[in-house]
Order: structure tokens, then C-alpha cells, then sequence
């Protein structure tokens, strides 16, 4: 693609949960749109690495972009997840006060939750606890029920492909280089040679925003990366957790505190830390914050165990406030006085998926502000959710295998996915190819044997059927190639 | 719905003997299910030999054994289901499986479960550092490496000195790659010894005992691993760290029994090992279903599996006509050598009771038997090996090979190189003669095939 010109009128910087929200809105309109994203699929940052919690809106301080446009989010995200096809469930949620002195920060958290216009939440007993939450320790705590899960990988991919639907082009593995300022608006260039021309970029680059910024020319914005990490449960959920738990939170946590979720496939996370780290991409998991974790948690549900254990994973915050300060600073999401046409989105830390379709719905009166928006006639608003074989009836299973036999072949065993699900993610409409893909798209690999027997069967797929030669198969890209090559 | 006698779950050794058991104790139809797309279950993975020493008296490699417990069970009468995954099991011991065509329900007089067992992953032993490229189990790599004809990496550090472990360590030497080192948390080593002297030593693998993978390092791909000694509290002690740069870690931290399907039918498990548990006859805790081999309790060696298998299908045929079962002797299955071997002795291999016998002016001492003094003196004046490996077959897939004898042990590396550039074209028969070539003594060698392939490019038993 060396030297590849572009041209379009709006150019969005990363394909998180922002970026694809923002790209899904305009694409509604007649614009002609670019995504591009340094690695090779969406969701490859924050809004792949975090607690897939739809929040209520109590958390942020009254009067906050954060706390408004997060109640906006939760409002609007089961109709969101309805039309894009993706799996929601309202769980409510709780948190749990030790002693007294948590109480009264709950009252607090109720109190600033009413100012949020987050009107139901409610103090509760040991008795009610114990009835909503079975086995969680603690006096009493706060009941939020509008408090939501989502599978956020689902969720960005939806809103990725219906984008890419109604228009929008997206470019992979496409690192943002250079940006030039030009009477006509942006030359945005990639590590690869590529040159695209915009009106209005739009920086959605997360963890990376402030660089993006100060590429056009607009400094002043710093993040801090705060790693959080985290450890997956076996499908225990069922069995054990109905809905999130979290600890009464403390003063200046620049997180929510260790907490239980339970995920939409019946896995619980425990998670995540909270560590400021020097670097940007330093996923790590460390053997002191693991066992922190497991204390932390053990604390809230006595009952868990050890042996429930079948992954970690780490996520980084991009939070505007230093060390020092803590806590949380406010998103900024604007038109740079100082570099007309660019849209800075800074700091979009939690609850930024919550709030992404309002976040979305922000930007675009921007955009509306520098260039007439006119809606498409043909935009179209849903997608269908693809086929999970595993949560269909018996009778649709069947219906399903006698029309396409793909469908009775299971490859990947502990999540029941079948050869044709396998196929439909490989054949993704974003062109995006790694065993990453396949694994968030299909929820191959991701059991209790993490991918032991499936690996090998996609593999084989890719080759045999998809002619990639074993050392073209990547996990998330360029330089994670999967294999050196033939035996012979 | 279908009925059936005896209705097997796995086509492994476990199964496959199951279903000769409940056959020849008088099963009328003894169906095999089995998810894969060929019977044999891991055998078929397992190229190197050693297996079959106390079945057949002899040294067979994995497919091999495959090839004869197949024909085994279809001797007697069982009927084979492959691509059949089954996905539930009610209370009346109705089974339903997930093939090509269709959703199917048996209704079974009695069930075998001869699931086998599944490996111990990264994200369970929870080892600190990055999750890149790079990282796999040792199952996984003996499938890539001896099935798919995939290379995971060329410089090569390995977690765990169990048995697969180790013998992943010599194959994948003997495909070229540089295999760093082994790193054992115990203080001797997990696996059998003879796989230490014959997998390890022989190949000059660096054993690191006591010590751990204490950090997975690199972003995209692994880079390196760091490694540390542990304390006898098995915590890494600070200031031992080294790092190793390597791009492939294999995992061999142990198995787990695989009972997700007995899980559905309400057996009870063993909450630690996971195993399902049985009476001694092999009867779990629902009537009419049995376990045997890996999904009860991790066996060393298949020959165990099979003799436990053949118990349990004979039981669950007796099950049905209400005769008398048979207890497992539960001695057996347990006998084989582990750990270091002793200095200054030699392993015998011949049977998995693994003497360790040694050569003193008197002569041999340590063998329990006169095999073993045969053996050692061999080992002592010219010790030889019997070469596995594979070829490749027009198509690109691999067929599992071995020399119709033992050849010289510094001989082993050419032979393995010489078959590297041989193609072979399908179809092929287990015990073929695919190649003759003279070893360095002179002698006639035959290379022959070890497992059936019906058609180009398609690797069937």
C-alpha cells in the first residue's frame, strides 16, 4: 500500500470503542469516512482490556462530561446492543461496604448518583445482600440496578462492521506517523508510506491521543498509563455470581477497586488493579498485583478458588491525572481553537464504552458545526447477531446442521463453536486475519483449554482452506507471528 | 434415537479397548463415539515409541498402537463414529452428539467415559510477564510438530520435565531447532527416567531443576523467558534470575482428566484432580456410567489405559446382564521409574518397571530380571535406538515413520536428517517399506511407515 493517496472528508484516529462508535454515527450521513488503527483489528486497546461493565452513572462527579454522557450511555445501550447484535444483559449490580465508615460512603455514592440523575439506587442489608449476591462477605452495600454486562469485543466489531456497512473504509495495522496541516485540512501519513488526505481528523487514539494531538500541533495534553490487571474465571458464573460486586470504593482510587464481574459467557473476572506504569504498552502481569488480586477477591467472595483460574489478562487506563493527584479528570472532547477541523477526544478513560455512542453523538454536532451533515436515505441501522450454536435450541441446532453441515462440526470444544462460526470470523467483514480475530469474533480459544484443541484445527483451516502459509498466521499482527515456519 | 448396548465416549486407547472388553463379555452393539475426524485420540500424535511393552511385548510407536487398537475394536464388532462430539448426557443415559449429520441420541444400556485428559494452560499456573506469540503447551507443539508439519520456533525453552515435555525436547532437536533449556519446579525431574537418560541427557538438554519461568518477556513474540530458583517454598529467591532469549515456551505442566461431558450426566469429580469418581469396579457415582484411563485419574503409559479400558467395557457389559463385575487392581498403572536416574546405572527400558541396573566388576546388579542384564550390556558396548520420525507426503501432510530396528545411538541424528528431503506419495499402508539404506555399521535399515493414509493428503487410520 507504499504511497497509497486517500481522500475523504473525515479521517478518525483508532478503532477502539470510540472510534468505531464515532465512525458508526457518521456513517449515517453523506460523508465519505476512514478509520485507521495501528493494529489489526478494533478493540485492540482499553476497550479490549476491562471489566465489560455497562455503568450506571453514579460514579463520576455531578456536573461531569464523564457523568453525562455515561448516564446518556446507559440509557441507550441495551437499544444499541439490540440493533447491533450484541449479547447485553441488565444484571444490576452491587457494592459492598465492610464497616461503617463504607456506608457512609455509599450514602455519598447515592447522594451523587441522584445529582447524575441515577434515581434508584438504594442502600442495602446483610439480608438483601446475601439474597442478591449469595456468599459475598460484608454488612450491608448499595444496590444499582440499571447496572449492565456486554461483550465489548462483540460490541466494538458491531459497530466496526455496521460503519464499514454503510460506508466507512477501515485500515488496519495503519500506524500514524505524520500529520500536516494544510489550507484544505489534514495530510495524515502511516509507518508504511500511506498518505490520507481529510477535512476533520478526528483523534480517538485512546491511550495514544495526546500524541496524535501533539502531532497536528496542539501540546498541552498528557496521559498517564494505569495498568489494571486481571484473572479469568472458569464458567463458574452460573453457579455463583449473578451480577457485578464491587468493594465501596475509596477516596482517590484512580480505579473502581477490585471487583467481581460476572461475563456474558459465564466467566467471572476479578480485577483490575490499579498501577501507574512507565510504559504504553507494557501488558504485563506481575506476580505481587496477582496475588493482591486473589486476596482482594477472596475478601468479597470467600468461596472463590485458586483452581477456578484459567487466564490473566491487563489492561492500561489513559488517565489525565498524574500520580500525584489521583482520581479522575474530566474528558475533552472538542475542536482545537488553536488547529480548526481537528477533534480531540482526551482522556476517554472508564466509563468511555458506556458513554461511547453519546460520545459519538457529541462529535458529530461538532462535525455538523464545521461541514452541513446531510443523512444518507439508504443508512442502515441494525445487524443481524451472528450465530452462536451453543445458546440455540436443539431444534434450531438441528435446522441449522441440515443446512450446512459446517455446523456440526465442533472445533472449538470448551465454548462449543462450530466450523461454520469459525468461518464466518475468519471471513469477518473488516478483512481482519489473526487467530485474535477468530478468538473475540467466534469465542474460540477462549475455555478452560486455551485453545488446546482448537488452535490446532484453525490452524489447519487457515492453511488448508485459506492457503496462509504457517509463518503468515499472526496472533494480533505483524511481529506475533504464531510459528518459525514448516517441520519439512 | 438410536440404541446400543455399550456406548463409548473417546476413541483413544481407553475406548478402543473398552469397546473389546464389552464385546467380548457379550455387549451386543457397542458403538464409539468420537469427536475427532480418525479413531486413536493422542496415539496418533505420539510418533516417537515405547508404547505397547506390556500389551504386545514389543516397542511400538503411538500410531502403531492406534492402528492395532482399531483394528482391535473392530475385530471384535464396535462400531466407530468419528466427528461425533458429544455434548450431553441425561439421566437415562441418553447421549446426544453434534455431527455432519445432525444432532443424534443414543440410548445406551450402559456408558463408558474414555475422554482422556486435557493440559495444564499458562493462564492457569498464572506465570507473570507478557502474553505474546510464542507461547504454547507441549500437546499443542507435538500436534503442530508430528500431525501439521508446523515448526513453533527454533530456539526453544521448555516448563516442565513431564513426560511429553521431554520427549518434546529430543523431537524437536531432531527437526533442528535448539532447544535451551528444560526447567523443572521440583527438585527431581517429573517425567519417567528413561525419558530423562533417553529424551535429555542424550541430547545434551540443559535440566534445570527447582527453578521456574519466573517472567514471560516480549510484546508481539516472546523474546525470552526468565528463569529463577526456587526456594523450598517454592517461591523464586531474588538475585537468582537469569533470562534466556528463545522464541518458542512449551508448557508441559501437567494434565487434567477431561470430564465436561460426564459433568452433564451429574458424575461426581474429584475436586482436586478433576477425575471422575469411581467404585472399584470403574462405576462413577451415576449407575450405568464408567471411567477409565486419563478422564479417572492421568496414567503414565497407554498400556495402563488400555488394560484399565478392556476392564470398564467388560464391567459396563456386565452391568447390563446384571453379572459380576471385576475390581482394578489399583497397584498396577503406578509402577514405572521416575526422577533423576541414578548415576553411573542404566534404565532399562523393556518394561515399565525401569530398572536401574548398573555395571560393577561382578557384573550387573539392580535388574529384577534377566532381560535387564541383557539390556544394560548393550546399553554399556553399543547402544542403540530405534529411529521415529515422520515424512513428508505429497500434499504437505506428515506420515509417521520408524526404522524396522535399532540403530546405533550417534546414528540417530542422520537418519532423522536423511528422511527430511524424502516425499512420499499417498496412499500408504501401516508397516509400508518406504525407504533402505545402509547404517554406518553397514547394515540394511528399513524406514516403514507406522500409520495407514488413504488418500493424498489425507492422514487417516
Amino acid at each position: 500500500m507504499d504511497g497509497v493517496i486517500q481522500q475523504s472528508d473525515i479521517l478518525i484516529i483508532g478503532a477502539g470503542g470510540v472510534g468505531c462508535a464515532v465512525a458508526r454515527e457518521l456513517s449515517r450521513y453523506r460523508l465519505s469516512v476512514t478509520v485507521l488503527e495501528k493494529e489489526c483489528d478494533v478493540a485492540s486497546g482499553a476497550s479490549g482490556r476491562n471489566s465489560a461493565v455497562v455503568h450506571a452513572g453514579f460514579n463520576n462527579k455531578p456536573g461531569s462530561l464523564m457523568a453525562k454522557l455515561c448516564m446518556e450511555g446507559n440509557r441507550g445501550f441495551e437499544k444499541a446492543c439490540r440493533e447491533l447484535g450484541v449479547p447485553f444483559r441488565n444484571t444490576g449490580k452491587v457494592l459492598v461496604a465492610f464497616d461503617e465508615e463504607d456506608i457512609e460512603i455509599l450514602k455519598g455514592i447515592i447522594d451523587q448518583g441522584r445529582q447524575n440523575g441515577c434515581e434508584d439506587l438504594r442502600l442495602i442489608g446483610a439480608e438483601e445482600l446475601e439474597r442478591l449476591v449469595p456468599g459475598v462477605g460484608g454488612i450491608g452495600g448499595m444496590y444499582s440496578p440499571h447496572t449492565s454486562i456486554f461483550d465489548p469485543f462483540a460490541y466494538c466489531v458491531a459497530l466496526a462492521e455496521n460503519a464499514a456497512v454503510n460506508g466507512v473504509r477501515f485500515r488496519f495495522s495503519s500506524e500514524v506517523s505524520a500529520i500536516n496541516r494544510t489550507a484544505e485540512g489534514f495530510i495524515v501519513r502511516t509507518a508504511d508510506g500511506s498518505e490520507f488526505r481529510c477535512r476533520i481528523l478526528i483523534n480517538c487514539a485512546g491511550l495514544f491521543s495526546d500524541r496524535i494531538a501533539e502531532m497536528a500541533g496542539v501540546s498541552g495534553y498528557h496521559l498517564y498509563p494505569c495498568r489494571g490487571e486481571y484473572f479469568i474465571l472458569d464458567k463458574v458464573a452460573d453457579r455463583l455470581l449473578g451480577m457485578p460486586v464491587y468493594p465501596a470504593p475509596k477516596t482517590g482510587a484512580g480505579g473502581l477497586g477490585v471487583h467481581l464481574t460476572p461475563t456474558m459467557h459465564g466467566n467471572i473476572i476479578i480485577g483490575p488493579s490499579a498501577e501507574y506504569i512507565d510504559e504504553r504498552d507494557d501488558y504485563s502481569t506481575t506476580a505481587e498485583v496477582m496475588d493482591d488480586l486473589l486476596a482482594e477477591a477472596a475478601q468479597l467472595m470467600p468461596s472463590l478458588e485458586r483452581r477456578y483460574v484459567i487466564g490473566n489478562y491487563a489492561g492500561i487506563r489513559a488517565k489525565q491525572a498524574p500520580p500525584g493527584e489521583g482520581g479522575y479528570r474530566d474528558y475533552v472532547i472538542r475542536e482545537e481553537e488553536t488547529c480548526p477541523g481537528l477533534i480531540d477526544l482526551i482522556g476517554i478513560e472508564s466509563p468511555g464504552l458506556t458513554a461511547s455512542i453519546p460520545i459519538a453523538g457529541m462529535v458529530r454536532d461538532i462535525v455538523g458545526g464545521i461541514m452541513p451533515l446531510k443523512e444518507k436515505d439508504d443508512f442502515i441501522a441494525t445487524r443481524e447477531m451472528p450465530v452462536r450454536f451453543s445458546e440455540l435450541s436443539e431444534a434450531e441446532q438441528k435446522q441449522l446442521i441440515a443446512g450446512d453441515p459446517e455446523y456440526g462440526e465442533i472445533i472449538c470444544r470448551c465454548q462449543k463453536v462450530t466450523k461454520r462460526e469459525i468461518r464466518s470470523a475468519i471471513e469477518n467483514p473488516l478483512g481482519a486475519r489473526s487467530i485474535s480475530a477468530i478468538k473475540y469474533r467466534a469465542w474460540a480459544t477462549t475455555g478452560r483449554c486455551n485453545g488446546g484443541y482448537c488452535l490446532t484445527r484453525i490452524v489447519d483451516m487457515l492453511v488448508n482452506e485459506y492457503g496462509m502459509k504457517p509463518e503468515e498466521i499472526t496472533f494480533r499482527g505483524r511481529g506475533s507471528e504464531m510459528f518459525s515456519g514448516e517441520v519439512k | 434415537m438410536e440404541k446400543c448396548d455399550v456406548l463409548i465416549i473417546g476413541a483413544g486407547p481407553g475406548g478402543l479397548a473398552a469397546a473389546v472388553g464389552a464385546k467380548n463379555a457379550g455387549a451386543d452393539r457397542v458403538v464409539i463415539l468420537e469427536r475427532d475426524t480418525s479413531a486413536g485420540g493422542i496415539l496418533n500424535q505420539c510418533v516417537h515409541d515405547g508404547f505397547g511393552i506390556i500389551r504386545y511385548n514389543e516397542q511400538l510407536t503411538g500410531p502403531e498402537y492406534a492402528v492395532r487398537a482399531v483394528r482391535e475394536a473392530r475385530a471384535a464388532g464396535a462400531e466407530i463414529l468419528c466427528g461425533h462430539q458429544v455434548i450431553r448426557i441425561n439421566d437415562d443415559r441418553l447421549v446426544t452428539a453434534v455431527s455432519r449429520d445432525g444432532l443424534k441420541t443414543f440410548s445406551a444400556g450402559a456408558v463408558v467415559l474414555a475422554t482422556g485428559c486435557r493440559e495444564r494452560t499458562r493462564g492457569m499456573i498464572s506465570i507473570p510477564g507478557s502474553r505474546p506469540a510464542g507461547v504454547f503447551t507441549a500437546g499443542v507443539v507435538q500436534n503442530f510438530v508430528n500431525v501439521r508439519n508446523i515448526m513453533p520456533g527454533r530456539r526453544v525453552v521448555i516448563l516442565g520435565s513431564g513426560d511429553i515435555g521431554m520427549i518434546m525436547a529430543r523431537r524437536l532437536t531432531l527437526e533442528g531447532a535448539e532447544v535451551r533449556a528444560v526447567i523443572e519446579v521440583l527438585p527431581e525431574p517429573a517425567g519417567l527416567s528413561r525419558n530423562v537418560s533417553q529424551c535429555l541427557y542424550e541430547y545434551d538438554i540443559p535440566l534445570f531443576c527447582s527453578h521456574t519461568v519466573s517472567k514471560i518477556i516480549g510484546k508481539k513474540h516472546l523474546r525470552a523467558v526468565e528463569i529463577s530458583e526456587l526456594d523450598d517454598k517454592m517461591k523464586p529467591v531474588r538475585g537468582t534470575e537469569q533470562t534466556i532469549e528463545c522464541d518458542a515456551l512449551i508448557l508441559s505442566v501437567g494434565l487434567i482428566p477431561e470430564n465436561e461431558v460426564a459433568e452433564t450426566a451429574g458424575v461426581r469429580l474429584d475436586q482436586r484432580s478433576n477425575g471422575a469418581v469411581t467404585d472399584e469396579c470403574l462405576q462413577t457415582s451415576v449407575p450405568g456410567i464408567f471411567s477409565c484411563g486419563n478422564s479417572r485419574r492421568v496414567m503414565d503409559l497407554a498400556d495402563f489405559v488400555s488394560q484399565q479400558g478392556e476392564l470398564a467395557g467388560r464391567n459396563a457389559a456386565a452391568y447390563l446382564t446384571g453379572a459380576e463385575m471385576a475390581a482394578w487392581d489399583e497397584s498396577r498403572g503406578t509402577s514405572m521409574a521416575k526422577g533423576y536416574p541414578v548415576p553411573g546405572t542404566v534404565t532399562c527400558t523393556l518394561c515399565p518397571n525401569g530398572c536401574q541396573v548398573k555395571w560393577t566388576e561382578e557384573g550387573y546388579e539392580g535388574n529384577r530380571c534377566p532381560r535387564g542384564e541383557k539390556f544394560a550390556e548393550e546399553e554399556r558396548t553399543s547402544p542403540k535406538r530405534i529411529v521415529t520420525s515422520t515424512v513428508r507426503l505429497s500434499g504437505g501432510r506428515l506420515l509417521p515413520v520408524r526404522t524396522d530396528r535399532a540403530v546405533p545411538k550417534e546414528s540417530v541424528r542422520d537418519v532423522v536428517r536423511s528422511l527430511r528431503d524424502l516425499k512420499i506419495e499417498a496412499p500408504v499402508k501401516c508397516g509400508q517399506e518406504l525407504y533402505r539404506f545402509r547404517d554406518g555399521a553397514g547394515d540394511i535399515l528399513t524406514v516403514t511407515a507406522v500409520a495407514d493414509v488413504s488418500g493424498p493428503a489425507c492422514a487417516q487410520i
